[in-house]
């Protein structure tokens, strides 16, 4: 995009600025109205599994309804309650939303598209996801609240707890590339299986490593069914307990790029990102343009999501850092041991 | 070799986010002030429990597993920042770093199972 803004007659460096900014906001403007569909998407796959129908009322199919719940939310009155701190009550929310977006920076939606192409690419992620914890934690406080409070506890908790297991799981895949990133990672899986699959979620090593990244993710995000920092019946509404207007809709927002960014992760972690399923030309589907690929695996993880919050009762808390610390934790470590003595085997050292 | 230049779009990025964010927090305020949603008063900023007023301060006590958590936490992420220049870099290694890690997990796995035993993990 740079060499057309030169040709328009603007310097080398106005160019790269003009392009990068747009670069950016053509990630961040989709993202943000995919969030809007993505929150309309679950309630509707909600419903279909509950045999009902979501919203259909506000525009065709209801297509327009969370366009209506964000303007009702606009125009809503904010309330700072007078016990709160109130720089940190409304920074809070500023750094939940403006993490969400910038995990997007290394994510690669094609060959060479991907607006920084840093080569500690996953690392990147994983920095930016655990930045998360503080927007949470810092509401949860701020609020001088009870709920909130304990909430942000849980929530911290858990997300840390549930990092641990992804930073082994992200290891299992970093060995097998032999890079942290993205676009490298993608390129790794291309032909892995056999010559034919993109991805490396048939691989018998990587595959259970696929399954816990999946429950993880749902655990990171706090997804169903592992709601627990939102849990209704005993925390009201959690952390945003005291928050109300667009503050209040940036939490959901947040989370919902977040979960987003998980089906992504999966989808370029295990799934062959922007290649096609298959490496054969079965039918000419390499014309069929890499981000493409991308959203249709990002849609299908998202269905997946959705449909587990809708079939799976929530976990207890115990039940919840016994599945971290005990099972994900030593599992993952000890396939760690597995993937890397495995390449040592048939890749790096041989049998000697 | 370390490419920085491609770090500048990611600061750009935060810039843009962060200013979209603050829009979208402080934005609504200005709007309720001229719309006349505004509105506040000392029933309304009180903090919600559940309709009661507040008993004491919540930020009095807090369970110390979740401090128990965090240092283990901080323990493996450690462990993990260790894994990570050793994952890229096994096939220069080999086996003898290969060996040397797979004896700082051990070592790790001991601690886990110490933490395990001493009961460090359980929420009963």
């Amino acid at each position: 995009m740079t060499e057309t803004f030169v040709n328009w007659g603007l310097s080398y460096d106005w160019a790269w600025f003009l392009a990068t900014v747009a670069g950016i906001l053509l990630i961040a403007l989709p993202l943000m109205l995919g969030v809007a569909m993505i929150i309309y998407a679950d309630r509707k796959i909600w419903a279909a599994m509950a045999l009902r129908r979501g919203p259909n009322v506000v525009g065709p199919w209801g297509l327009l309804q969370s366009f209506a719940d964000g303007l009702k939310v606009f125009l809503q009155e904010t309330i700072i309650p007078s016990a709160a701190n109130k720089g940190l009550f409304l920074i809070a929310p500023i750094i939940t939303f403006t993490v969400a977006l910038l995990a997007w920076a290394v994510i690669p939606f094609n060959s060479g598209a991907v607006l920084s192409d840093i080569n500690v690419g996953l690392l990147y992620v994983l920095a930016i996801s655990s930045l998360g914890v503080y927007g949470v934690v810092i509401a949860g406080w701020a609020s001088n609240s009870k709920y909130p409070f304990f909430s942000a506890m849980r929530a911290a908790a858990q997300m840390i707890s549930y990092e641990v297991s992804i930073g082994f799981i992200l290891i299992c895949v970093v060995l097998y590339a032999g890079s942290f990133n993205m676009n490298a990672i993608v390129e790794a899986q291309r032909g892995h299986g056999f010559g034919i699959v993109n991805g490396y979620w048939f691989n018998l090593l990587l595959f259970p490593m696929w399954v816990m990244f999946l429950i993880s993710g749902m655990a990171e995000t706090a997804r169903a069914p592992f709601d627990l920092t939102e849990a209704e019946s005993e925390l009201v509404a959690g952390y945003q307990t005291e928050y109300s207007s667009m503050a209040f809709a940036l939490y959901w927002l947040g989370e919902y790029a977040n979960v987003l960014l998980m089906c992504a992760l999966n989808a370029v972690l295990f799934f062959g990102g922007w290649l096609p399923p298959l490496n054969i030309d079965l039918i000419p589907w390499f014309e069929i343009p890499g981000v493409v690929w991308l959203l249709l695996k990002i849609l299908f993880f998202f269905f997946i999501f959705s449909w587990v919050k809708a079939t799976v009762p929530r976990y207890r808390y115990d039940q919840l850092m016994r599945l971290g610390w005990k099972v994900f934790l030593p599992i993952s470590l000890l396939f760690v041991v597995l993937v890397s003595g495995w390449l040592m085997i048939t890749r790096y050292g041989g049998v000697a | 070799m370390v490419d920085l230049s491609q770090y500048l779009p990611i600061l750009i990025f935060l810039g843009i986010a962060l200013g979209l964010s603050a829009l979208f927090v402080f934005l609504p305020m200005g709007v309720a002030r001229l719309t006349g949603a505004h509105n506040p008063n000392a029933e309304k900023l009180s903090e919600y429990e559940c309709g009661f007023p507040a008993f004491e301060d919540p930020r009095s006590q807090f369970d110390v597993r979740f401090y128990l958590v965090a240092i283990l936490f901080i323990i493996f992420d450690l462990e993990a920042a260790f894994l990570f220049p050793w994952a890229v870099s096994l096939d220069m290694t080999g086996w003898p770093g290969w060996v040397t890690m797979m004896i700082f997990l051990g070592e790790l796995a001991v601690g886990l199972a110490y933490a395990w035993k001493k009961g460090a993990l359980e929420w009963e």
